[in-house]
């Protein structure tokens, strides 16, 4: 039993030295990892507390979108980070998952908005240049409702109108959109006061419904009497004070826009609420004749074609449109048995304020039927007139006819009914119908049958005439020929008889010679016998010789 | 249980060293004669009177047969390296904020966003250096710590390799937080680039030190001291 141990003195060995020394509770060791796990679950619980919702946004596309990289930003403030980007199920969209810090829970609110923002080139402008840069983020609107979401819809455009901007929302309704967009401008006397913050189809698709935006502090100018209009565009009139052109700005010439006023003319209303409906006319003009409120419904029976009559034409005093054609339909008058066609047309009793103020009489009234009555008893009917010769446009005319047929109103009806005169262009075609049926009188067949003999029996004179001519050619021309040739004969006989060194013509000269001094001789005697007429019983007295 | 000699009479140390000697042939060791050697110095010494430890007669170091609570110290590191382990993956360790925007970093998308921009290489040494290694360390001294307490005599070469292995990568780790210290110092024009170290790179850095610390409390020696000794373990 021999081994390294014996060959030590352990008692050589030194001791070792005993020095007081403080013992730690070995247990102490346990405070490290006490100390550890409330460092670590501090660390982990405060990132877990800081660490905010998770929100889920659906983008058409992820341009310029980087998971763990991209922000969202409201304000310019950081309020969280993309976490992950996929694709949808169905491939359709891009499914943005981002992280929000804790404090902005706020902002997962139903109508909270989320969208990208880029640097964007438009019509209205440039924006989102400072992305160029830093790389595109998620910008936020802070929604206002107490209902919490946490999935959203990505806008594809920034909106223009955020919550919390000053100013007010109204609802304007619109047959169709036209050249509008999200961020169309609002134009209030050529300023730029708001602008298009979104558009949807009515629940009927009947029409638009347009949400703009009017800024603080121009939107107390949207008063409930305000009338918007399409101020898209450019917009050429040529009417007899001649050729006008009107636009906006150019801005709105690409993009268009939208314009509003008060009516001319109009007493001051107070300013319409938030969200309040208006309607959006095409034009100017058009939003300017709707000015009226008052409508009364008067509805006039034509026996007359309607032809060129269409709802929406004038109804037209003496040149003034007091009203307008609601509607045009046909009904069977069994009293008469014809037709006749019913037409309503709306008056605008408004448009004759103004001019009743002035003194005359307004002339549909509602609260005076005597003074209607007593414009029909002078002779107040409609009429059809013509408006536009080369399209048949017609419109209805009111005017006094003096000898029209008696009429009395009816005011317990409702619409009333207003008696009507056959129009300019009836009573045009009543002549010409007249002329028509006396024309029809005429017996054009006999005078057909008689031209037809007539005809005929030329026919055969002019076969005569032919045959005649033939035989001319055949038998007389030869005949003539040798006639013209013995006149030729006869002339140039006669030529020999006639030329000045002809005998005749020197015996015929001789005996003119004698003839001459014949009748000399006899001049002389007259003479003679006209100074001493007594010659001729006396004889001739001797020459004194 | 280090202090298992501190009540055997100077009669009884033959005997036990002699019976140790027979179940580790071959082998001596200053605790199977009942010495102590100093860890600083080297230097073979007697114990104090009824005592396990005392000062190194030589260097004044620290005597100690065994480290004293040697796997509840152990124990108590990892664990509280464990509990760290957990912030200091999931916190980030580095935040760049700069002109283009703000940025947060793991360890872990770090080491992706290097993977997925190419640099893979380095994707693989930050993975080995600041994943694999903690989790490795920790993991092994936790082998090492549990065969100990069950006084288990399987493969206590390859234990002992496994410890030398965890003394020699214990600070690789720290790769990270050299990188973050540095970026955070280096990297400060205010209104460019700003980088601050998270509260993970904290949190790792604790696990680094953490780890080492448990490493350096477990005592080696303990792997050897269980090797059939059956009559030990009713001590």
């Amino acid at each position: 039993m021999t081994g390294p141990t014996d060959q030590i003195d352990q008692k050589a060995l030194p001791l070792a030295v005993q020095a007081p020394r403080w013992h730690w509770s070995p247990w102490l060791i346990w405070l490290i990892p006490v100390v550890a796990a409330l460092i670590g679950g501090t660390i982990l619980i405060q990132t877990l507390l800081s660490r905010g919702p998770t929100v889920t946004i659906f983008f058409k596309n992820a341009e310029g979108l980087e998971a763990g990289k991209t922000r969202i930003k409201y304000k310019e403030v950081d309020i969280g980070t993309v976490r992950h980007i996929a694709l949808s199920e169905d491939r359709k969209k891009v499914v943005v998952t981002a992280q929000l810090l804790k404090s902005a829970d706020s902002f997962l609110r139903v109508d909270s908005r989320f969208w990208v923002v880029r640097p964007r080139i438009g019509a209205g402008g440039i924006s989102g240049l400072g992305t160029l840069l830093s790389g595109s983020y998620i910008g936020v609107d802070a929604g206002k409702s107490e209902e919490r979401q946490e999935e959203f819809a990505g806008l594809d455009a920034p909106p223009f109108v955020l919550t919390g901007l000053a100013g007010r929302q109204f609802i304007l309704h619109a047959d169709q959109i036209g050249s509008l967009d999200i961020g169309a401008p609002i134009y209030f006397r050529h300023i730029q006061v708001g602008q298009v913050a979104a558009y949807e189809l009515d629940a009927n698709g009947a029409g638009v419904n347009l949400h703009v935006f009017v800024n603080a502090p121009y939107d107390k100018f949207v008063t409930t009497g305000a009338r918007f209009w399409q101020a898209s565009g450019v917009e050429l009139s040529l009417d007899a004070s001649g050729f006008k052109l009107a636009t906006e700005s150019v801005a709105a010439i690409v993009s268009g826009g939208i314009s509003f006023a008060e009516p001319p003319d109009t007493a001051p209303t107070p300013p319409a609420a938030v969200n309040a409906d208006f309607t959006l006319y095409g034009s100017r003009d058009m939003a300017m004749k709707h000015a009226e409120t008052v409508v009364r419904k008067v509805l006039l029976y034509f026996d007359e074609s309607v032809r060129g009559l269409s709802p929406g034409a004038p109804v037209d005093f003496r040149g003034i449109v007091i009203g307008e054609v609601a509607s045009i339909s046909l009904e069977y008058d069994k009293p008469r048995g014809m037709f006749r066609f019913p037409v309503e047309i709306n008056l605008y009793p408004e448009r004759l304020a103004s001019r009743y103020r002035k003194g005359v009489v307004n002339l549909a009234p509602d609260d005076s039927p005597e003074v209607l009555d007593n414009l029909v008893a002078h002779g107040l009917r409609a009429q059809l007139k013509n408006g536009n010769l080369l399209t048949g446009q017609l419109f209805v005319a009111l005017d006094f006819f003096p000898h029209a047929p008696a009429f009395k109103i009816d005011h317990s009806k409702n619409p009333i009914t207003l008696a009507t005169v056959p129009g300019t262009l009836e009573e045009l075609q009543a002549i010409l119908s007249r002329i028509a049926r006396r024309l029809d009188k005429v017996p054009v067949d006999q005078i057909a049958t008689d031209l037809r003999t007539a005809l005929q029996s030329l026919d055969g004179t002019l076969k005569g005439t032919e045959k005649l001519a033939k035989h001319i050619d055949v038998e007389l021309v030869p005949e003539v020929r040798a006639t013209l040739e013995q006149v030729r004969k006869t002339v140039a006989s006669a030529d020999t008889v006639l030329a000045s060194d002809a005998p005749l013509q020197q015996d015929l000269r001789e005996t003119l010679r004698e003839v001459s001094r014949a009748a000399q001789a006899l001049r002389s005697l007259t003479d003679y016998l006209e100074r001493h007429p007594e010659s001729l019983v006396r004889g001739k007295k001797g020459t004194p010789k | 249980m280090t202090d298992q000699n501190a009540t055997h009479s100077p009669a009884t140390v033959a005997a036990s060293s002699l019976a140790r000697l027979t179940q580790t042939p071959g082998y001596c060791t200053a605790a199977s004669l009942d010495l102590l050697s100093c860890s600083a110095c080297g230097l073979l010494c007697r114990p104090a009177r009824h005592r396990s430890d005392g000062d190194c007669p030589r260097c004044a170091a620290r005597l100690h047969s065994r480290i004293p609570h040697s796997v509840a110290r152990t124990w108590a590191f990892l664990l509280a390296a464990y509990l760290l382990y957990i912030p200091a993956n999931l916190l980030p360790i580095m935040e760049t904020r700069s002109l283009f925007g703000a940025q947060s970093d793991t360890i872990m998308s770090g080491v992706v966003f290097l993977w997925v921009s190419g640099s893979r290489m380095l994707a693989m040494i930050v993975f080995v250096a600041s994943i694999l290694v903690p989790m490795f360390k920790l993991l092994a001294l936790t082998v090492l710590t549990l065969s100990v307490q069950r006084r288990s005599a399987w493969q206590p070469q390859h234990r002992a390799w496994l410890y030398r292995v965890i003394e020699a990568i214990g600070r690789w780790s720290m790769l990270d937080i050299y990188v973050v210290a540095l970026m955070v110092t280096l990297v400060q024009i205010n209104t460019l680039a700003r980088i601050e170290a998270g509260n993970g790179a904290a949190a790792f850095g604790a696990v680094v030190v953490l780890t080492i610390l448990a490493a350096k409390s477990f005592d080696p020696r303990l792997i050897w001291d269980y090797l059939g000794s059956d009559n030990d373990r009713a001590h």
